[in-house]
């Protein structure tokens, strides 16, 4: 929930916002350009100090769906308890965003994890690698064109003997 | 992420006046790990110069498997996610299910719910000061938490059957009602439990070793708190006043008295004491929820046509018939909106939210989980930084890492 005032400040700071309401949440969608300063904007002027998470949504297979990524920030306020989804819609080949390390240190394995899933960049990160997987694994499993049981990839992975280790 | 050698020697290679540091692999088996995640230390003699996390040896696609389960499939997957609490992970992933679906549950089921989850919470809470107090010598200490731990067990065995993997909730209800044998367990808890709590807080409050051990280490401020996104007890023992159940009351929470416990201290052993102070509140909690529970139908009615109707509904009303028919057929199911949203508890390590995204079907499109593990070992290097070695295990025992949950 998004009290309206903070709401009205935030879209008169950013243009081309569009917002929407489901269940008691307040989402809004910001052009791929504008995200960074609109996250400095909610941090700075309305209040979202939290970063409560950044997740994504392969949309490939999703019915009515024109966009292929929908990049998700989950924002909230530890004074007011406001909260805001944030979402940006990412299209190939064009996958990568400016990343929210230097607004919040937390950020950073959020986004790390985005990228070794859904193999979206985030610009000017300091570490971007990935986290859950191995460095040697080339795909993106979270896709949706990426099978539940794997292409085959762990019988390629490199097998690490006790003299090599 | 194994961590390849040449990212350690490339830093290695511009600081060539630092080649007398050591480099320490720490873990992935490591006792005092508790779970299989591996550090990388610098270090200066005993002091840490550096960690490097390495995580995901536990990675087992919890989130690529909730695109394939349906939603009251998914909540097996869910306890195995923070295993030290599994009940608390259940109504994580139902309540935001069920916000998906605009389901308002029976009172009767809020408030079991609300007794599962705390109990659950001063499970979690045992088993992380109790381990944290083993790490830094306390053997007793942690005794005298297993052996409540286990009734917690035993209650959670009573009710549904299953003492560590409960899979207790479903959409719109629960698994069974409450029965009079868990009634009187859960009340022969609250009886006796505060006793225990006072013991462990004399053994270990005013215990030297152990205040010398975690005061003052793995420090964290107030604003470095929420600049990281920390939750839960961890953020409450550096000054954060979050606490979801005070602040968007989910389940019954608005109808309980009890108190948000804080800390300024920011170090091992404030965490440390928000959490002893946490399992009183929690216990107030549970003694208000189980004397006040209302009666009434535990799942919500059959013209939801999420939850299974009872036995003599089935076999007595074509309704039910039918609702049973529909809900047990795997072609047919329940209808979910063309939406996402997101729904968070306050678990036992802090914020537990669930983004789901619906997609007609009565399977996920996509069911991320906010996992407060992963967000808080992303503190850790900052917070051993300059610490002896011996530290670590005091700092991660406070931090209360569950490997599962961190990698999913």
């Amino acid at each position: 929930m998004i009290h309206p005032d903070t709401l009205k400040k935030f879209q008169a700071a950013i243009g081309g916002v569009q917002t929407s309401e489901f269940r008691d949440e307040t989402r809004a969608v910001v052009p791929q350009g504008a995200i960074f300063q609109a996250l400095q904007v909610l941090r700075d002027d309305c209040g979202f100090d939290l970063l409560v998470d950044i997740t994504c949504v392969d949309y490939l297979n999703y019915r009515d769906a024109v966009d292929r990524f929908g990049l998700v920030y989950l924002l909230a306020s530890t004074t007011t308890n406001e909260r805001l989804n944030v979402r940006v819609f990412l299209n190939e080949p064009d996958l990568h965003v400016p990343s929210a390390v230097p607004l919040w240190e937390g950020a950073n394995w959020m986004e790390r994890e985005v990228w070794d899933m859904f193999g979206i960049r985030f610009d000017g990160h300091p570490d971007l690698r990935r986290i859950l997987m191995p460095d040697e694994f080339a795909a993106f499993p979270l896709r949706k064109d990426y099978p539940l049981q794997g292409r085959g990839e762990r019988h390629n992975l490199p097998v690490l003997t006790r003299s090599r280790s | 992420m194994p961590l390849t050698p040449s990212a350690l020697n490339a830093e290695a290679a511009e600081t060539t006046d630092q080649d007398y540091l050591w480099t320490l692999n720490f873990g992935p088996q490591h006792p005092a790990t508790h779970t299989t995640l591996r550090i990388v230390l610098k270090l200066d003699g005993e002091r840490v110069v550096e960690a490097i996390p390495d995580i995901g040896y536990l990675h087992s696609g919890f989130e690529k498997i909730g695109e394939h389960l349906d939603y009251n499939q998914y909540v097996t997957v869910t306890d195995r996610m923070n295993y030290i609490s599994p009940m608390a992970n259940n109504v994580a992933w139902h309540g935001a299910v069920e916000k998906l679906l605009g389901i308002e549950l029976t009172p009767r089921c809020k408030y079991l719910r609300v007794i599962v989850a705390e109990l659950a919470r001063i499970s979690d809470h045992l088993l992380c000061n109790g381990a944290a107090g083993l790490d830094t010598g306390a053997f007793t200490f942690f005794l005298y938490a297993f052996n409540r731990r286990e009734d917690i067990y035993d209650i959670f065995e009573s009710v549904c059957g299953a003492r560590f993997t409960n899979s207790y909730t479903r959409v719109g209800g629960l698994m069974y009602d409450a029965n009079p044998v868990f009634i009187e367990k859960v009340r022969t808890f609250v009886r006796t439990f505060p006793k225990t709590l006072d013991d462990m807080e004399k053994l270990l409050n005013r215990n030297r070793i152990f205040v010398d051990r975690t005061k003052g280490v793995g420090m964290l401020s107030k604003a470095e708190a929420t600049n990281r996104s920390a939750t839960g007890p961890i953020a409450r023992a550096s000054g954060v006043t979050r606490d979801l159940r005070k602040d968007e009351p989910y389940l019954a929470y608005a109808d309980f008295d009890f108190k948000v416990c804080c800390s300024n201290g920011g170090d091992c052993y404030a965490r440390y004491l928000v959490r002893m102070a946490e399992m009183r509140e929690s216990l107030k909690i549970v003694e208000q929820a189980i004397e006040h529970l209302p009666p009434g139908p535990v799942n919500v009615g059959i013209d939801q046509r999420t939850a299974l109707p009872g036995k003599r509904q089935v076999y007595s009303t074509i309704e039910g018939l039918i609702s049973h028919f529909e809900l047990a057929m795997s072609n047919r199911g329940f209808e979910t909106p063309h939406e996402e949203s997101y729904a968070a508890i306050e678990s036992p390590n802090g914020e537990l939210g669930f983004y789901v995204a619906g997609d007609g079907s009565d399977v996920a499109y996509r069911a991320r989980c906010r996992p407060p593990s992963y967000i808080h070992f992303a503190l850790f290097p900052t917070m051993i930084r300059g610490h002896l070695l011996s530290d670590i295990v005091a700092v991660l025992g406070s931090l209360n890492i569950i490997a599962a949950e961190l990698d999913r």
